[in-house]
């Protein structure tokens, strides 16, 4: 059987940082498998800019943060087989792989990282009335479509959801010529960031109607309207409100689903509120040797801080290799998210061997104005930080430090929350 | 005397601004920090954009090369370069950092790859 250290599953930012940072932690044995043609994943499709302000300090488009990477696994020489499938992984750490060349085949790793990123919520997931006519795309969908393949998707569009992908493909398909009529989001308030909606729906006039949904789709070859209609606080439309659009698009841009199946094979324990993984400190998963880092784990907003994260696993994966042995000594501490926090990742932490600092990450439930991020340990606070505002869509982070814990010997539990005062 | 209204993207905030603009005498009210009173002066006296894009390419392992403006652009300018960039193409093999349009639309900024495309 074909051996090696460490198989990363999936080449795109979360696999690519992996990779480069156990490389540099000193594994030399390791494999990339990535499904599709090149390496990169969903950044390829993304040519907007803004991305790597954090990484590199300036603003890179998606393909050229993937390149920056790309060149890196590169010139570490790191192996990477394409259209390879990985179709099972299980807990004695054997990968079944598929691909043209090799066929059917399986892998012995020593560790894993899960770097499958996430897929886009269909309109199966929706119960949006209607035929099923031609016309009707994930934004993303029509974003590989436009930005790689070179179609042009449409003419008069609509758009439900806010998310990112589909404020950016508001401004994209305008910019192609498009006429972009309204976009709906159920919430009152937006998933996407900020600087989304003004640059791309402000710049072009794009009305953005808040607590509205998609009520009904027209047209049986070809989508030829749209209604929507206002949702009450219940999230159920209210009738009399409906309005028609005429259009030949509608694009969903209603949310990302981490994409776990693999992980789900192996017995992993899996957080419900995120969709990926439960992980420690290290990004270990609840399977020994078994790590996950990205948008498997939970769907970021900003690729930079996949690159962090990613690099993390990469570094600990490592660690687990070259250690070869179980740890001692442990003192597991588990972090729960409490009041307007909806969860944490990671969801434990081994007080004696984390490192100096542990970013824990996490997403709030609703839009908050002028609240607290407080942290306690074991119902004592020890941490308060005033935020002006909080938004479900921009993800938050504290850091814990190792010799905050000092004065803690017997920690059971840290709770991270919202408070008003 | 003219008023905009703006929404700044300093931060999450988002904070509503008012723009007073009396030619190039500036007054900005609703913004609760400096970057809110920058944000503003920019956006009405000089707003500016990174326009991205792809255009077709000849011969290529892709159909299409992903480009952007090389540098902010008058956001004025938008949809001039748009038909520029619409109207090209270009022969594989495309580098990172290759110069599409020369001068897109009279900006005197120029449109450059930002995917490596091989040659097939």
């Amino acid at each position: 059987m074909e051996k090696h250290d460490i198989v990363i599953i999936g080449g795109g930012p979360a696999g690519l940082a992996a990779a480069v940072a156990a490389r540099k932690a000193g594994i030399q044995d390791i494999l990339i498998l990535e499904r599709d043609g090149c390496l990169g994943g969903i950044l390829n499709q993304c040519i907007h800019n803004g991305f790597g302000l954090h990484t590199f300090k300036e603003e890179l488009t998606g393909p050229e943060y993937a390149a920056r990477y790309i060149d890196m696994v590169l010139e570490e020489k790191i192996p990477y087989k394409l259209n390879t499938m990985v179709i099972d992984i299980n807990k004695e750490k054997e990968v079944t792989v598929i691909n043209r060349e090799d066929g059917l085949t399986t892998i012995q790793a020593k560790a894993i990282i899960l770097a499958m990123g996430c897929r886009e919520r269909p309109r199966g997931a929706l119960n949006i009335p209607g035929y099923r006519p031609a016309g009707i795309y994930s934004a993303g969908t029509a974003q590989r479509l436009m930005n790689i393949e070179g179609f042009s998707v449409g003419k008069e569009v609509v758009i439900l959801g806010s998310g990112d992908i589909g404020l950016i493909m508001a401004r994209r398909m305008t910019l192609e010529g498009a006429k972009v009529k309204v976009v709906a989001e159920l919430m009152p308030y937006s998933g996407g960031l900020k600087r989304n909606i003004v640059q791309c729906l402000d710049d072009y006039g794009i009305p953005l109607k808040l607590s509205h949904t998609v009520v009904n789709i027209e047209g049986k070859e070809r989508v030829t309207g749209i209604t929507i209609a206002q949702v009450g606080p219940d999230r159920k439309p209210i009738p009399g409100t409906e309005e028609h659009y005429t259009c030949d698009t509608l694009l969903l841009s209603v949310g990302l689903i981490p994409e776990n199946e693999l992980s789900r094979s192996i017995g992993i324990n899996m957080s419900r509120i995120t969709s990926g993984p439960e992980v420690n400190d290290q990004l270990e998963t609840s399977s020994e040797g078994v790590f996950a880092c990205g948008n498997v784990l939970h769907v970021h907003d900003l690729v930079d801080y996949v690159s962090e994260e990613a690099t993390l696993a990469g570094t600990n994966a490592a660690a687990y290799v070259q250690a070869g042995e179980e740890k001692e000594n442990c003192h597991v501490v588990e972090l729960k998210a409490e009041n307007g926090v909806r969860y944490t990742v990671p969801q434990t932490l081994d007080v004696n061997h984390m490192q100096d600092k542990v970013t824990v990450r996490f997403r709030v439930a609703d839009v908050y104005k002028d609240r607290y991020i407080t942290v306690y340990y074991d119902g004592v606070q020890v941490s308060k930080k005033k935020k002006k505002v909080l938004a479900p869509g921009e993800m938050e982070q504290v850091i814990l430090k190792k010799d905050s814990f000092g004065e803690y010997p017997d920690l059971k539990n840290i709770v991270i929350c919202t408070e008003v005062e | 005397m003219e008023t905009r209204e703006l929404i700044c993207i300093g931060c999450p905030l988002g904070c509503p601004l008012t723009v007073r603009i009396d030619g190039e005498n500036v007054e900005v009210s609703g913004n609760t920090c400096k970057r809110g009173e920058d944000y503003a002066h920019k956006e009405v006296l000089s707003p500016t954009r990174i326009v991205t894009s792809s255009v077709h390419v000849k011969g290529g392992e892709l159909e299409m090369v992903s480009v952007k403006t090389k540098e902010d652009i008058p956001k004025g300018k938008i949809f001039e370069i748009m038909e520029e960039i619409r109207k090209t193409s270009v022969d594989a093999p495309v580098v990172i950092g290759d110069v599409i349009i020369d001068n897109c639309a009279g900006t005197g900024i120029p449109v450059i790859a930002t995917k490596n495309v091989d040659r097939v």
